[in-house]
Order: structure tokens, then C-alpha cells, then sequence
């Protein structure tokens, strides 16, 4: 039997984005971003818009492909995919889901896409609940644990409790996300340090793990990328990027209700990472630059362990901010400034950081970067990750 | 029980729907009694509600009656305000708290102490009932407290 696998099959040929805003801030309507981040990523490829044939999202996108499809013109749309789950858990996934159509024959020409103008629709961190909470809820919303930060909370206080990991390992990831967007010019924080100081006055959003800067902001923009076949990317402008691998889903149980999951202090990467690592052949000693979604410090914590980029025991002296730098850190993290800093568009905007590093077109460059990982939104079920690489590690 | 017993939380939180999957919790709850899922087919003890046993898949789930006493397995102190209820509230205490006795089954509730008192993880709790009698349809809340 042949081994089954998109390892270099596809390739990401384009990437775009809109402007990034503040939460409201977009003059444009949501589905507006849309369609001009993916004219955008069709741009970069240079491929006309109209050869586009399918697309796919995740987080419940309100920007829906029959609409997308038929605003753009799109000749024959041949695959849609809705990625189940809320958040960023399926940034990778929407990618690989495009890979898989793609590489099965489905289609030719794939849009992964994220848009979010979520001020003209409601914000993440209030509750949208009626009088009467529903399913899960219902055990947890009379106690007050309501926003995403609750939902996540009591993963982080126990493994970093469990495992003596200290409050600054948390802060030397949001500073490496800051550091870099300021010489980021598209990113949201671009112009807006954030010093030790300040992290550490912050306000506590929840104890003992949550200040301020350790949680996501909202915005409102799009990111998308362009997948095609490998064999076709070699003829289109850009340094082709190959998807080496990919994996979604979660381990054992791990959206079990009411916080059940028997392995609950988790990222929910455990099996999504080996499978990862497995298809691309690699591990993580092989990557050059790693883009972990925050939608907090601590889940980022997680991923970053699961993945087997850190260990537990050595976290607090390897999770200092000089090791996340680009250009010549450890393990340069978040390298355009990531959910935190350069805009939180769900991860897609770390999807296209990757294609930027391994083009060396980024603005904070590791030099010959051959290897970059993206580790999607964390602590949710389906999670998702993917693996990219230059043509020099097919 | 008392119906003029202080509240964890402030008034006007939601309240838990209860459709016929987890009605006897609740009902469990009105009475005083923390009731929870456990399988007629293997024993499997098993939280939150569901139609099938994740163990062994039998749909003869049964409710069985657990001792109101867990030991903290995590907890969590938010200071900001996610509901309009919150407002100038808190911050306030959750704990997940573990049932040994019941298959290590967890749980969610409020951590009834002060805003600043240290958590300790492992730490032995006791269920204290926590009645909505004027609600429509009225509930009864399960927090906790610390053991003595």
C-alpha cells in the first residue's frame, strides 16, 4: 500500500491580509475583509481569482463559501469545508483541509481563510448568554465561568502548579510576541512596547495565571492563503512553501463535559503532535522558527510542551524572552508579533508569517529558515497543527 | 436549608437549563443529594450528563446518590467582569473539585471563601446546597466548601 500522507504534495502559493484594526475599528464590513484578503493571497500567486474552485474556514466564519464563490465569480466551486470548533483550533486545519482537497483531486486551487470583524457582531470575552444556560453551561455559567480565559483557566493553574513553572515563563511569551511586532509595521501593537514593568502592573483578568497581557485581544481584519499542488507552484512567482505535515483533533476524551477530560491539564495536543511530527518526518529539533497561537500565555505554555518544543522541568530557564528572538534566539517564537501583537486573527496570520520565513521575506528574518511550525489555537478540541518547509526539505 | 443564605455569586447569572438529561441532577440538588450519571452496565461512574456510557456503551445509564465531599483538583480567582451580573463583583472563587469516591468524576462550582484566601489544590471540600427557591423553574446550586 502507498503511504498515505500530504508530505510536499501541496504548497501554500499566496498569501494576503487586509489591514489590521483595533476591535471595531474596521471601516470595512466583515465579509468586505474577506473578499480582499483572498484577492489579496490570489494576488500574491498569481493566480487569476476566478480559477479559485474551493474554501476553507473554521471557527464558524460568518463569510460563507456559496456567498464568497459567487461575489468573486469563482468559475466551478468543486470544495467548502466548515472546520468544527470555536476559535483558532482549526487555523491549521482549514489549511489542511484545502491540502486534502487538493490532493485528493477534489479541487485545484484552494482558499484557507479567516475573517473577523467581530465589533460588528459581539465580543468574545462577555457573555452572549440568555437567562437560561444551555448544555455545558448550564454547570457553569451559574458559577461564573463564562468567557474562554474561565473555560481554560484550571488547565493552566494545574499544570504550572503541578509542575512549579513560574508566572515569568508566561511573560517571556508575551514579550516575545510584543518585541516583535515593533518592527512589524502591519501589526496592531506596532509602536506599543511592552516591558517586564508593564506586564507586571497589569491588571489580573483571573489569578493566578491571567494578567492583562497574558490574554488575546480582539480585532478585526482577514488573513487567507492560496493552496495548489506542489508540481504547479514551481511555476508561479514566489518561493514555493510545502505543507509537510499536518494533524488535527484531540486526545482521549478531551472535550468531555464539565471539564471531565482525564487528561485535563492540557493544550489537547498529545496525539495531534505525534501525528503531526510523523507525516512531516521531523521533529521538533528540526524547526527553524515556531508560531504558537496565544489566545493565552499559559495555553501556549501547553502547546509549546505537547509539541516537544520545551520541557516541563526546564520551562522556567529556557522560557526567558532572549531564547524567543528572531533573528538569533533559541527558538524564535512568534515572529511577527502573533495573536498578541501583530493582529489576532485566529492563527491565519501566523500561517502567513511561516510563508514569509521560509520566502525570507519576513520582517523580523531568522536567516535560512528551512523549518516552520504552527501550533493552532490550544486548550480547544479539534486542535490543529501543520509543519511547512522550502523546497530544500522535501 | 436556608433560602436567606448568603450567595456565592450576585443575583442574575444565568440559570441552568434543565432538559430531561440532567434533570435528576437537578431534581438530585432540590433535595439535597449529589446525584450523578453511573452506568447500569459496567459501573462506570460518569460527569457531565450523557445518553451513552463512554465506557462500555450502554444506554441503561442510572443515577446514583455520592457523597458531597471532594478534594480541589484546580481552581481559578477571575477579577474581570464577563457578565453584567459581575459588575463591581468579585473577584470570586471556582474550583474544580474531584470525587474520589465517585470514579474521579469533577466538578464546577464556587469556592465559598474570602476573595483573597490562599487555594490550596488537594485541599478536602464539602458541597454546600445553594437554593434558588425563586427562580421559574427554581434550582439549587452545588458549591463548596473547606472540610472542617
Amino acid at each position: 500500500m502507498s503511504e498515505r500522507t500530504l508530505r510536499g504534495k501541496v504548497a501554500i502559493a499566496g498569501i494576503g491580509e487586509t489591514t489590521y484594526y483595533k476591535h471595531g475599528q474596521s471601516p470595512d464590513a466583515e465579509f468586505k475583509l474577506a473578499l480582499q484578503a483572498i484577492l489579496a493571497a490570489c494576488h500574491d500567486a498569481g493566480i487569476d481569482p476566478k480559477e479559485v474552485d474551493g474554501f476553507a474556514s473554521y471557527g464558524d466564519d460568518r463569510s460563507d463559501a456559496p456567498r464568497l464563490a459567487a461575489a468573486l465569480g469563482i468559475k466551478e466551486l468543486r470544495f467548502s469545508n466548515m472546520h468544527w470548533g470555536g476559535g483558532g483550533g482549526g487555523v491549521a486545519a482549514s489549511v489542511a483541509n484545502a491540502a486534502a482537497a487538493v490532493h485528493s483531486g477534489m479541487a485545484n486551487c484552494v482558499i484557507a481563510f479567516r475573517s473577523l470583524a467581530q465589533g460588528q457582531f459581539a465580543r468574545y470575552g462577555r457573555s452572549r448568554l440568555g437567562a437560561a444556560a444551555m448544555g455545558d453551561d448550564a454547570f457553569l455559567a451559574p458559577y461564573g465561568l463564562i468567557s474562554p480565559a474561565q473555560r481554560f483557566a484550571m488547565k493552566i493553574t494545574r499544570f504550572m502548579s503541578d509542575r512549579g513553572i513560574r508566572h515569568e515563563a508566561l511573560r517571556a511569551i508575551a514579550m516575545a510576541s510584543y518585541h516583535h511586532a515593533q518592527s512589524n509595521p502591519r501589526a496592531v501593537m506596532y509602536g506599543r512596547p511592552l516591558t517586564e514593568e508593564k506586564y507586571d502592573a497589569s491588571r489580573w483578568i483571573i489569578e493566578p495565571f491571567h494578567r492583562l497581557f497574558d490574554c488575546c485581544q480582539e480585532n478585526d481584519g482577514a488573513g487567507a492563503v492560496l493552496v495548489v499542488p506542489a508540481d504547479r507552484a514551481k511555476d508561479l512567482p514566489h518561493k514555493p512553501t510545502y505543507l509537510l505535515g499536518t494533524a488535527q483533533g484531540g486526545h482521549h476524551r478531551s472535550a468531555a463535559p464539565v471539564h471531565n477530560a482525564p487528561d485535563y491539564a492540557s493544550a489537547h495536543f498529545p496525539t495531534v503532535a505525534k501525528n503531526m511530527w510523523a507525516m512531516a518526518k521531523l521533529g521538533p529539533q528540526d524547526v527553524d522558527v515556531v508560531q504558537a497561537y496565544e489566545n493565552f500565555t499559559g495555553g501556549v505554555l501547553l502547546s509549546l510542551v505537547e509539541h516537544g518544543f520545551v520541557d516541563p522541568k526546564t520551562a522556567n530557564e529556557f522560557l526567558v524572552l532572549e531564547n524567543l528572538l528572531a533573528p538569533s534566539g533559541k527558538m524564535p517564537m512568534n515572529t511577527s508579533g502573533g495573536n498578541l501583537a501583530e493582529c489576532y486573527m485566529h492563527g491565519l496570520e501566523m500561517v502567513n508569517e511561516a510563508v514569509r520565513q521560509l520566502r525570507g521575506t519576513a520582517n523580523n528574518q531568522v536567516a535560512g529558515a528551512e523549518v516552520v511550525a504552527v501550533l493552532g489555537g490550544p486548550m480547544v478540541t479539534p486542535v490543529s497543527s501543520l509543519v511547512l518547509g522550502t523546497e530544500a526539505t522535501l | 436549608m436556608s433560602t436567606t443564605m448568603k450567595r456565592a455569586l450576585p443575583d442574575g447569572l444565568p440559570a441552568p437549563d434543565q432538559p430531561p438529561l440532567t434533570k435528576p441532577y437537578w431534581d438530585g440538588t432540590r433535595a439535597g443529594k449529589l446525584v450523578i450519571q453511573r452506568c447500569k452496565g459496567c459501573g462506570a461512574h460518569q460527569w457531565g450528563p450523557e445518553w451513552v456510557c463512554h465506557r462500555c456503551h450502554s444506554f441503561d445509564l442510572g443515577w446514583e446518590e455520592v457523597a458531597p465531599t471532594g478534594r480541589i483538583w484546580s481552581w481559578q480567582r477571575p477579577h474581570h467582569p464577563v457578565h453584567q451580573a459581575l459588575t463591581g463583583f468579585g473577584p470570586y472563587t471556582i474550583v474544580l473539585v474531584e470525587l474520589p469516591h465517585a470514579g474521579n468524576v469533577r466538578m464546577v462550582g464556587n469556592l465559598i471563601c474570602e476573595p483573597t484566601a490562599p487555594v490550596e489544590i488537594g485541599a478536602e471540600v464539602e458541597a454546600v446546597f445553594e437554593p434558588h427557591d425563586e427562580a421559574d423553574p427554581p434550582y439549587t446550586l452545588v458549591q463548596w466548601r473547606l472540610k472542617g
